[in-house]
């Protein structure tokens, strides 16, 4: 045990995901030991990040206005929805420079078993955008595991009614992999999808 | 340090740390297991897709130590499918909630680790095929597997003689504390008066009748789901919570 403040922060540094004590302790010292300034920065980035990030009133990703820099921006495509589990994902389909369209976070995945239904997630907020007529395709990016399949499931049975185009991301081998370890569900996966090579 | 293979149904998947899992599985041999598979969040896993809920699997799993239950959780180390039921229950949602709802079900009914439940887990391979192959409707499928399930775990209910007395049956009260159908002279209160088409639908449900389920009208298998919920949560004690985010036609 340390002496007052010292403590306090290993205890609060022990409580963030994925840091135990000894991980805590070191980050602790070593905060000890850093410049002034540039503790003064992690502080200043810690309290702005509760004070100012608030959740986009349109797609749900996280804002610092009312709505977020995508749902903002005029050269995005709003003819295209892109349905996402969470920010995070909107980040990597960003990386990927394909999409031009705007998002929406549901939020999280239908789980049954752990008792997330389709009222806790903005499936709501979803078809109130799309009840305007604008949006024409709306692509379901949820993850590749169960419950993100079952979501893609309850949401394209949704929206078949609309009249929209619904597409779903396409899952198989990844780039740079051997055929022979697949497992033989996303092999299996793969040949369902595969397409023809126009050449 | 040791080696062992089982086969099971996996029930469960937690996160664990940055790409890790915690899977529940119910298996053959050892009744309910808890077991670790690392890096099966990462895209690149050889067996991700392989340990996701209702996957059949045939697993090895490496304890470090001694085997004694609760001293760290055993590693997956190999897994092969020997059935994908994931993939024909998750494009309908229905079958999907259903199925969650079985899943949950087993693992709540198998309270201890590592001791065998073997007609449990048979129970709910056989019932995870019949809902894969979509020979019936999601819903009924459910109610049966959770009857015969209740029936395994020696909460069997009566449905025709009185469960108190075994006067023959059929009756028409039904009373949850009292173990199903009761007589006129048993009945405690409380007990309901449900449509004899429904009694007579939860028992062809609990004997395999499938000509006479599927020739059930909706109003009593909604009735019948009814009961059968009623029926499981008395037993449990405990809520299923899947079980309320299950869909029914109407």
């Amino acid at each position: 045990m340390y002496e007052g403040a010292v403590q306090d922060l290993i205890d609060e540094l022990g409580r963030l995901p994925g840091v135990g004590p000894k991980s805590a302790q070191r980050i602790a010292f070593h905060l000890l030991a850093a410049d002034p300034a540039d503790v003064r920065r992690l502080v200043n980035a810690l309290v702005e990040v509760k004070d100012k990030v608030r959740f986009c009133t349109v797609c749900g990703n996280v804002a610092e206005a009312d709505q977020c820099r995508i749902c903002l921006d005029p050269r995005r495509d709003p003819s295209v929805i892109c349905v996402v589990e969470e920010s995070k994902d909107v980040v990597a389909v960003e990386k990927t420079r394909e999409f031009r369209g705007r998002y929406h976070v549901l939020g999280g995945a239908i789980s049954p078993i752990e008792g997330v239904g389709p009222d806790d997630l903005r499936i709501r907020e979803l078809m109130t955008r799309l009840a305007d007529g604008e949006v024409t395709e709306l692509i379901l990016a949820t993850d590749p595991n169960l419950e993100g399949e079952a979501t893609a499931t309850y949401l394209a049975r949704l929206c078949k009614p609309m009249g929209l185009k619904v597409t779903r991301l396409a899952s198989g081998l990844p780039v740079g992999g051997d055929l022979e370890y697949a497992d033989e569900v996303t092999l299996g996966r793969a040949f369902e999808g595969r397409r023809l090579l126009d050449v | 340090m040791s080696l062992y293979r089982d086969e099971g149904v996996v029930l469960r998947t937690q996160k664990l740390g940055e790409a890790d899992r915690i899977i529940t599985l119910l298996t053959r041999q050892h009744g309910r297991i808890r077991a670790v598979a690392r890096g099966v969040r990462r895209t690149k896993s050889k067996f991700g897709a392989r340990v996701e809920p209702f996957g059949h699997v045939d697993v090895q799993f490496f304890v470090k130590g001694s085997d004694f239950p609760g001293r760290g959780l055993p590693a997956i180390t190999q897994v092969e499918t020997l059935a994908a039921f994931g993939a024909p229950l998750v494009s309908d949602y229905a079958a999907y909630t259903a199925g969650t709802a079985m899943l949950e079900t087993a693992e709540r009914l198998t309270d201890h680790e590592g001791e065998p439940a073997l007609q449990q887990y048979l129970l709910l391979i056989g019932a995870l095929r019949t809902l894969a192959a979509r020979a019936h409707e999601p819903a009924l499928v459910l109610d049966a597997f959770l009857l015969r399930s209740l029936a395994v775990a020696g909460y069997a209910p009566s449905f025709g003689d009185c469960a108190r007395c075994g006067l023959d049956g059929p009756h028409r009260f039904f009373s949850v504390p009292g173990g199903g159908a009761v007589c006129g002279d048993c009945r405690p209160a409380g007990s309901v008066v449900p449509s004899p088409e429904t009694l007579d639908l939860l028992g062809a449900l609990l004997t395999g009748d499938w000509a006479g389920a599927d020739a059930s009208e909706t109003r009593y298998r909604r009735e019948g789901s009814g009961l059968v919920a009623a029926y499981l949560q008395w037993h449990l004690e405990r809520g299923i919570r899947s079980l309320r985010l299950v869909e029914r036609s109407s």
